[in-house]
């Protein structure tokens, strides 16, 4: 099994081409992220230490990558002692090898939490495969199972999908023609489904927010009190995570705890953060396990210019803050990790070989940085990668790429000032069949047809800046102002 | 003062108007404008399309071609984020002391074009005259990369008789982006799309900015869409002394005077 499966899918923008054209969806995006940011804004707005905050988040994410083979290892140990069972996995195949053997004695069901490192594995497909039916008791998550769906958002999966949508899956789902619109309604129903598979489930899947290695345990955060339940009902618990989780001390919770609530969902603390540590005779799960996932994060980890990808804390407050995202919604990506993270997450995790056309899905606005609560500057990575990606082509094809040809001839260009004064006058002279009645370019031949597609241009002027500071003399009295 | 003015590689080409207007307003403000006559591209367009070797000539050559000027007029903001956010690094991944020296000792003389108004010439008031209805839109890189937070809006409420009306989302990108116009035409278009809906709320005649970039786009979707709104980089309204009918996207013919 290949991770991050989705991303053999077409190139961004062809995969963004039908989403927008989707009406429906990317008003339900602008109207998710919309509540999410003004949510977000309030509650960061009330810190006066926001930025100190970020610091801090920053520089615990940093030193622990630093120190990250000592801390994983500590964690190991710390949670063996605790009574928990701690397994390495190289890659999605591994991890899923691990966890199908161990959910062997759960009836042929397992209650899930959350959790994009486990689609990132495709741990669902890899149960179904076994025999065991994963059931997912997130709102969200169970949105996108029942819809036979795929999540759109590292936080809010489901954020494509607007109320009416989501009554008409579960009426349909649960066989209720019936039931309401409200958000009452919603919950309830999904609350009646998911009873019965709390009560009667032995084995519960999760993914962790944090792994704490000073002693052990590990913590999630959410909203629903679906995680509470499964984290204490089941007889076995197996928590994956990435490599990338762990954090050194309980204390640095102090600040994780108050950068990410505000910055995911624009809470001020989640109403659940559940902490465990080992296991407990007579109190919640028996059986522990955590499965610690590599799966190429040890490869991000080599290159310092893209190794900050790694301090994320998936709170998708990049997502919700992408102007790209906001009209593509996140399949575009082809990826469980959409919008800026997942742009430069998913060709990362796919050792640059797929998922080559996500560092481009960005104007570089920034946008994405400035929200960011452990400051990955996600610019920078994105353009780092696309010069992986430019230089990763073979020799013989960049001598064939058009763009690569055009980049280098620019470049000649721009070397000498004669060449660019002569390349301004050939531009003019090779307008002039380009030029419409209007007096605009309206459609360019080549690469260049991107910018006709929804804009006409403006024909080079007659004469350069340059020729006319040239010529200038004596200074003139008036601006040409048309 | 000795400004040196960086023209850049796309004001030089298709907005000399620009180029003239900030000559003017420096003028009018009792200082001397020079054109080092080599300059051609910061190397922005190679450096964040991922060619960035490529992009490494094209810095040294800025560098080598304005190291010596005491201030450095550069009437875009996206030019001076590349030179501000990448230069230093760029240095440094090449390896060369003397390079990153001058780098260091250079940059804190280039100013962005409202930058250098505000921050250095301590002027807010340009002794402009301009009777539109305008609004600013901050583009990303002035907005994020050089924080020259509410500068541009300063300037140009001194303006005589201009009415100034706030946009609306005014932090969301216009969807420019560079080469991200062309590779990702479709998504860039609706991004131009919202953008130019609050354009339109706002019932201005004239869209300003600190980047030619972001309205080369907006301008260009407009007059596809024959939409009576025009573009003016800033520094054309804040050159602007006598009453004129403002740019509209639809009349222009792109005529230089
Ligand atoms: S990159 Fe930053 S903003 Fe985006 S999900 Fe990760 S932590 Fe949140």
């Amino acid at each position: 099994m290949t991770p991050v499966k989705e991303c053999a899918a077409p190139d961004f923008p062809t995969a963004a081409l039908p989403l927008l054209h989707d009406i429906q969806l990317r008003s339900n995006v602008r109207h998710a992220t919309d509540v999410i940011q003004g949510k977000r804004f309030r509650v960061v707005s009330e810190m006066p230490d926001w930025q100190s905050l970020r610091e801090t988040g920053q520089r615990t994410r940093e030193h622990t990558l630093q120190y990250l083979d000592s801390y994983l290892e500590q964690f190991e140990e710390r949670c063996t002692a605790a009574g928990g069972h701690v397994h390495w996995a190289r890659d999605a195949a591994e991890a899923n090898r691990i966890v199908v053997q161990m959910a062997q004695n759960a009836m042929g069901r397992a209650i899930k939490i959350k959790s994009m490192t486990t689609e990132e594995i495709g741990l669902n497909r890899a149960l179904e495969a076994a025999g065991i039916q994963p059931i997912e008791t997130d709102l969200a998550e169970l949105i996108i199972q029942l819809g036979h769906d795929k999540p759109s958002h590292i936080v809010v999966p489901a954020l494509h999908k607007n109320r009416q949508q989501i009554r008409e899956l579960f009426a349909y789902a649960m066989g209720q023609p019936h039931l309401g619109d409200r958000p009452e309604d919603l919950t309830e129903a999904a609350r009646l489904y998911l009873r019965q598979q709390f009560m009667h489930t032995p084995v519960a899947i999760s993914g962790a927010n944090f792994l704490i290695a000073e002693t052990g345990g590990v913590c999630i955060v959410e909203s629903e009190g679906n995680g509470r339940m499964c984290l204490t009902l089941p007889r076995t618990l197996i928590t994956i995570a990435g490599i990338d989780k762990v954090i050194p001390n309980f204390r640095d919770l102090e600040v994780l705890l108050q950068l990410l609530p505000r910055s995911a969902t624009g809470e001020r603390m989640n109403p659940y953060n559940s902490l465990w540590t080992g296991v407990h005779p007579g109190d919640g799960p028996q059986e522990f396990h955590v499965v610690l996932l590599d799966n190429r994060r040890t490869e991000i980890l080599r290159d310092p210019e893209a190794r900050e990808t790694l301090h994320c804390i998936r709170c998708g407050a990049c997502q919700n803050a992408c102007p790209v995202y906001r009209q593509t919604g996140g399949h575009a990506y082809s990826s469980v990790y959409a919008g800026p993270i997942g742009a430069i997450l998913t060709p990362q995790l796919a050792l640059m070989k797929e998922g080559q056309s996500l560092p481009y899905a960005s104007s570089l606005c920034g946008a994405c940085y400035e929200v960011c609560p452990v400051k990955i500057n996600i610019p920078e990575v994105l353009i780092h990668l696309r010069g992986r990606v430019v230089n990763a082509r073979p020799k013989y094809l960049r001598a064939l790429d058009l763009e690569a040809i055009a980049m280098r001839g620019m470049q000649w260009v721009f070397l000498s000032k004669m060449r660019l004064q002569l390349a301004q006058r050939l531009g003019r002279v090779a307008q002039i069949p380009w030029i419409r009645r209007s007096g605009w370019i309206e459609r360019l031949p080549g690469m260049l047809g991107g910018w006709t597609r929804t804009r006409d241009l403006r024909p080079l002027p007659p004469q350069s800046f340059r020729e006319w500071f040239q010529k200038r003399s004596p200074l003139p009295t008036e601006v040409p102002h048309e | 003062m000795r400004i040196a003015l960086f023209i850049t590689c796309y004001n030089d080409t298709l907005f000399p108007e620009t180029g003239i207007a900030v000559v003017r307003v420096l003028e009018r403000l009792g200082h001397t404008i020079v054109f080092p006559d080599a300059q051609t591209c910061c190397g922005q367009m190679h450096y964040n399309t991922g060619y960035q070797a490529e992009a490494l000539p094209l810095v040294r050559r800025f560098v080598e071609i304005f190291r010596d000027h005491e201030v450095v007029c550069v009437p875009s903001s996206s030019c001076v984020a590349m030179m501000r956010e990448h230069y230093a690094k760029i240095a440094a991944a090449a390896g060369d002391a003397k390079l990153q020296a001058d780098v260091e000792a250079l940059l804190p003389r280039v100013y962005e074009f409202t930058e250098l108004l505000v921050h250095r010439l301590g002027v807010e008031d340009v002794g402009a005259t301009y009777p539109h209805r305008v609004t600013y839109h901050a583009s990303c890189h002035s907005l994020r990369s050089l924080h020259v937070g509410d500068i541009p809006l300063r300037l140009l409420s001194k303006v005589r008789d201009i009415s100034l009306i706030p946009l609306p989302s005014l932090e969301q990108c216009c969807g420019f982006g560079g080469t991200f116009a062309i590779k990702n035409a479709d998504v860039s278009g609706a991004m131009l799309e919202e953008k130019i809906k609050c354009i339109q709320h706002t019932n201005a005649e004239v869209c300003t900015a600190c980047d030619n970039s972001c309205l080369m786009h907006l301008q260009g979707a407009m007059h596809r869409q024959r939409l009576e709104v025009g573009t003016a980089h800033i520094a054309q309204i804040l050159a602007s002394e006598h009453i004129s009918s403002p740019q509209s996207s639809s009349k222009r013919k792109g005529k230089i005077g």
